[in-house]
């Protein structure tokens, strides 16, 4: 499989996930790790944005960065897929190539 | 699968250095290798032996030590990144070594996937 | 950059036990240069990489194409000015640089603007060739 992306940022303190979003290529992967799991919550701006990423990328999210920060499961946008660290290192496995956004 | 990792941000203030360790520990618990972790920028801090973190924090350079032992890993800290920040030989913690860059990019081309944990 | 040199000479040796593998190496440059160190250590790992007879490129955009403006004097910052490094990668033989089209324009930026000869490309362009590498590195 082509390019997993990870972004670590808040989408409402830097441009990370807009500049990886745009450039990621259809059928790639993006999982968002530390603080880049606020992209994640639904009920704010990004989620449409993260709605429509999803026609073309699949949509991962790191639970254990989810769960301490507060973040609990049922907000997390629907589609978006909460995977754990070994679904990290799977999920690395997987793809030809890890692309960090930092 | 051989995975190698690079390190750019020192422990605690950024979450990188134990991502990249529950990355790590998450690889070998599924039978992956670690080819080597590499410590560039601020990252070679955590190689240091001079740490003396809260009782009830975690220990990141002792827990990178511990797990360098226990499954026979690779701690590379770059050279010329530790000079410029103080990190010599006397004040390297347990299990790191202190090597060129040359070393991480061996890692690029040896491992199957090299991962980037950094700002 | 005597560090880096210094490290090229050393590290040259460490090289021959990954003979024989030649892997697309691409190196992503996002960020402006001083107001933190990722440009210059990215560069000295660039400078390293050119010991390995790998296939070495570097990408640029959003603010690293900041890196690469011509005229920059950092005596009034008391910081080392890296960038005539950039001009020396030639004689390296890593001649593959990139910038990002959408990325110089938003800056209001030409290749005019640049130090350095390099190839423009469009978004969709360079994603597609980031795409094509074996190791990504970003700092």
């Amino acid at each position: 499989m082509p390019m997993l992306h990870t972004v670590n940022k808040s989408p409402f303190y830097t441009y990370t996930l807009e500049s990886c979003l745009d450039r990621a290529r259809e059928g790639s992967a993006v999982l968002l790790i530390e603080d880049g799991v606020y992209s994640a919550m639904r009920g704010t701006p990004i989620e449409r944005r993260m709605v429509e990423a999803m026609k073309k990328l699949a949509i991962y999210v790191l639970g254990p960065d989810l769960e301490a920060r507060g973040m609990t499961y049922d907000r997390v946008v629907s589609g978006v897929k909460v995977v754990d660290y070994g679904g990290f290192v799977d999920l690395a496995a997987q793809h030809n190539n890890v692309q960090s956004w930092l | 699968m051989e995975f190698g990792i690079l390190i750019n941000e020192g422990p605690y203030t950024h979450q990188a250095s134990d991502t990249a360790y529950n990355f790590a520990a998450a690889a070998i618990g599924k039978g992956h290798k670690i080819h080597r972790v590499f410590f560039y920028h601020d990252g070679v801090n955590n190689g240091t032996r001079l740490a003396e973190p809260p009782q009830d924090d975690r220990h990141i350079p002792k827990r990178w030590s511990e797990f360098a032992k226990n499954h026979n890993i690779d701690l590379v800290i770059c050279v010329a990144a530790a000079l410029r920040r103080g990190i010599k030989d006397e004040n390297l913690a347990e299990g790191f070594r202190i090597s060129g860059l040359g070393q991480l990019v061996e890692s690029g081309i040896q491992a199957d996937r090299l991962l980037v944990f950094g700002d | 950059m005597s560090e880096a040199i210094n490290d090229v000479g050393e590290s040259v040796e460490t090289g021959e036990s990954a003979a024989g593998k030649v892997k697309k190496f691409m190196f992503i440059n996002r960020k402006s240069p001083y107001g933190t160190i990722y440009a210059l250590e990215s560069l000295e790992v660039v400078l390293i990489s050119a010991a390995f007879d790998q296939d070495v490129s570097l990408a640029f955009f959003d603010d690293g194409v900041y890196q690469l403006v011509k005229g920059q004097k950092t005596q009034g910052i008391g910081i080392k000015n890296h960038s005539p490094t950039y001009r020396a990668l030639d004689g390296y033989d890593i001649e593959k640089l990139y910038v990002e089209k959408e990325s110089m324009e938003l800056r209001g930026l030409t290749t005019e603007d640049l130090l350095v000869p390099v190839q423009q490309l469009s978004r969709g362009e360079l994603s597609k060739l980031i795409d094509t590498q074996d190791v990504v590195l970003s700092f």
